[in-house]
């Protein structure tokens, strides 16, 4: 039996290997048919675009760079990576806390959660702002005895702290609930594992589960960051120094209200586009060691698409191999 | 559980042995372990384990002495990965004792009354029992040569320049000197089980877990994971072995343990057991893997 297998063997490879497969590929002519339809809305929004006066493109040119706006956007920038700052942190604590053996510590996470969820975050906001109403004074002492120093609470909790706070301490309630996910999606056996080695827990957090977890967590923080983004307009209820408050200021002063809220759109979609690439980044570092070959950044994808679709091989370049880190087992 | 294996049972074929003087060795340790000190590596005293109502260890009694191997063999949901779990308090047992090098496992006594131990005394005792896991459970964001590295380095502080070279002289024991930069997923099974051992034993244990070690491998990769459990037998490791593998148990076990329902049901010489079991349970389950 072995011997047969063996002779057989030797006959194919004696024997010259068969023609390479050149198929004609399955065509495509819906994908053709799409591309006209885009192909003529487009052109006629770049048509109106060039020829409808009242869109007034001479005034978002205008605006666009002017001092007012991009002191709006850098302060929109700060709040939400200030904001976010605080939800992440703050959603990892709370979701270790949720998890925690502790009866106490578990409880209190959850009760912050269903609180801070649980109400509009404009609410908290304006909340923030009138603190000074509850709490005139701030002070660190002992409970209930002398106190070592007072502060006026209208200095310590500005209209920019209290943009922060209350922004940033709703996103931790969902963050927690983010990260709690991204922590179970782990395989116990991991934790199983690392405990055996003689590590602890919080060891174990940190160097084992959360990277892990970073996987689950990215696409829905990037989510919550882009969302955070815009949630950030809310603040012109207590405050007036971000992106959409600078705009309304500016029409409301000359009427152009459109073309003005073209321009506060146009920061929101690049500081969008920044984010969104960076996320991707962000998720191919996490993805090292969960995918074979670490999937093609655009640039890559889009060469590939030019390859497969209209054969332009001979004028490119090879593709590369992707990442061939380590090689195949 | 200490007998010098008779020569008769070398005349048996195996298909996994991978080197042919493993007798000899076996009987090496089991004669040098009858001459150590008495203090046993392992010891177990009536240990129950229940989960709910459900009680899954019902007075589990043994010894494991040190260099020895033993292998807990018995059908599924006898009970005895549970054991094996418990012995590093991965479980925690519900009656008994349970000692490892003559110090209660997970707990203290003091006076009458056991205390619990505090997590850090608990992380401090599984730091000398390695444990290798049927699903390998490498950590997959590491590669390989990190995953050894990792509790040396942050659990015993240990400096990263020669955990590293401790490490590079693990992968070259398990035969994979060249695959220190692979994550686990661009190995195949039996290569990260092997480095799932390397792992356990940059600790320096003095004692290795090995629950089913070999059940989730393509049966081609189950000979070389073997031949390093062998290897590391030979150099005088105490061993636990829970295993469907007879041909090892047989071969490198110094004793077996056939647990049924919770209790042992049967021990001794490996040889003996397979060739001749005394219980009709032991006898029904040898006609069925064997």
């Amino acid at each position: 039996m072995s011997e047969q297998v063996s002779e057989q063997a030797t006959a194919q490879a004696q024997r010259a290997r068969p023609e390479t497969i050149r198929a004609v590929p399955v065509r495509h002519p819906g994908r053709w048919v799409a591309a006209a339809i885009i192909a003529v809305l487009l052109a006629m929004l770049v048509h109106n675009l060039a020829t409808n006066t009242r869109w007034q493109g001479w005034i978002i040119n205008q605006y666009l760079f002017t001092s007012q706006v991009l002191h709006g956007l850098l302060a929109t920038l700060w709040l939400t990576l200030i904001a976010m700052v605080i939800g992440i942190v703050g959603g990892v604590i709370l979701a270790v806390m949720r998890l925690s053996d502790n009866p106490v510590v578990s409880s209190s996470a959850w009760v912050y959660i269903w609180f801070f969820r649980g109400t509009p975050v404009l609410v908290q906001l304006i909340f923030w702002y009138n603190i000074a109403a509850l709490f005139p004074t701030i002070s660190i002492g002992i409970p209930f005895g002398p106190s070592f120093h007072t502060w006026s609470t209208t200095t310590l909790i500005t209209t920019f702290a209290a943009s922060i706070l209350g922004l940033g301490l709703n996103e931790a309630a969902y963050m927690a609930e983010i990260v709690r996910a991204g922590i179970l999606s782990v395989d116990e056996g991991q934790n199983e594992a690392a405990c055996a080695l003689g590590m602890r827990r919080l060891l174990i957090m940190r160097r084992i589960v959360l990277p892990q977890a970073m996987r689950v967590i990215i696409p829905p923080t990037g989510n919550e960051t882009i969302g955070m983004l815009k949630t950030t307009s809310l603040v012109s209820v207590i405050a007036s120094f971000d992106l959409l408050v600078s705009v309304q200021r500016i029409y409301n002063a000359n009427y152009k209200v459109v073309p003005l809220l073209v321009v506060a759109s146009i920061w929101y979609l690049v500081a969008t586009s920044i984010l969104t690439a960076g996320q991707y980044y962000v998720e191919r570092h996490y993805a090292r060691g969960s995918v074979r070959g670490l999937p093609p950044t655009p640039p890559q994808k889009f060469r590939e698409f030019f390859v497969r679709n209209i054969g332009v091989t001979h004028r490119l370049p090879a593709i590369p191999n992707r990442d061939a880190r380590g090689g195949g087992a | 559980m200490t007998t010098v294996p008779t020569p008769e049972d070398d005349a048996v074929p195996e298909t996994q042995a991978q080197s042919a003087d493993v007798a000899p060795a076996a009987a090496t340790r089991a004669t040098t372990a009858t001459t150590m000190p008495a203090t046993p590596m392992v010891e177990a005293l009536d240990v129950h384990k229940s989960y709910g109502r459900v009680e899954v260890l019902q007075g589990i009694t043994l010894k494991v002495l040190p260099r020895e191997v033993m292998c807990l063999i018995g059908p599924s949901g006898s009970g005895k990965s549970t054991f094996l779990r418990c012995i590093n308090h991965l479980e925690k047992i519900n009656a008994g004792r349970l000692s490892v090098d003559g110090e209660l496992v997970g707990y203290q006594q003091r006076g009458s009354r056991l205390h619990e131990l505090h997590e850090r005394e608990v992380a401090r005792q599984r730091t000398e029992i390695g444990m290798v896991f049927q699903r390998f459970n490498l950590f997959p964001h590491m590669t390989a040569i990190e995953n050894i590295v990792e509790a040396p380095i942050r659990v015993k502080g240990e400096p990263r320049d020669s955990a590293r070279a401790h490490a590079r002289e693990l992968l070259e024991k398990v035969g994979l000197g060249d695959r220190a930069t692979a994550y686990p997923n661009q190995l195949s099974g039996g290569q990260q089980q092997r480095v799932a051992i390397a792992r356990a034993l940059a600790m320096r244990p003095k004692l290795m877990l090995f629950d089913e070690p070999t059940s989730a491998l393509d049966p081609e990769l189950v000979g070389d994971v073997l031949a390093v459990m062998r290897q590391l037998a030979d150099d005088g490791m105490t061993m636990i072995v829970v295993t469907h593998e007879m041909g090892f148990a047989r071969e490198v076990g110094d004793s077996l343990v056939f647990m049924d329902g919770g209790v042992v049901v049967e021990s001794g010489n490996p040889r003996e057991v397979l060739a001749n079991p005394q219980h009709e349970r032991t006898r029904s389950f040898l006609s069925k893997v064997l």
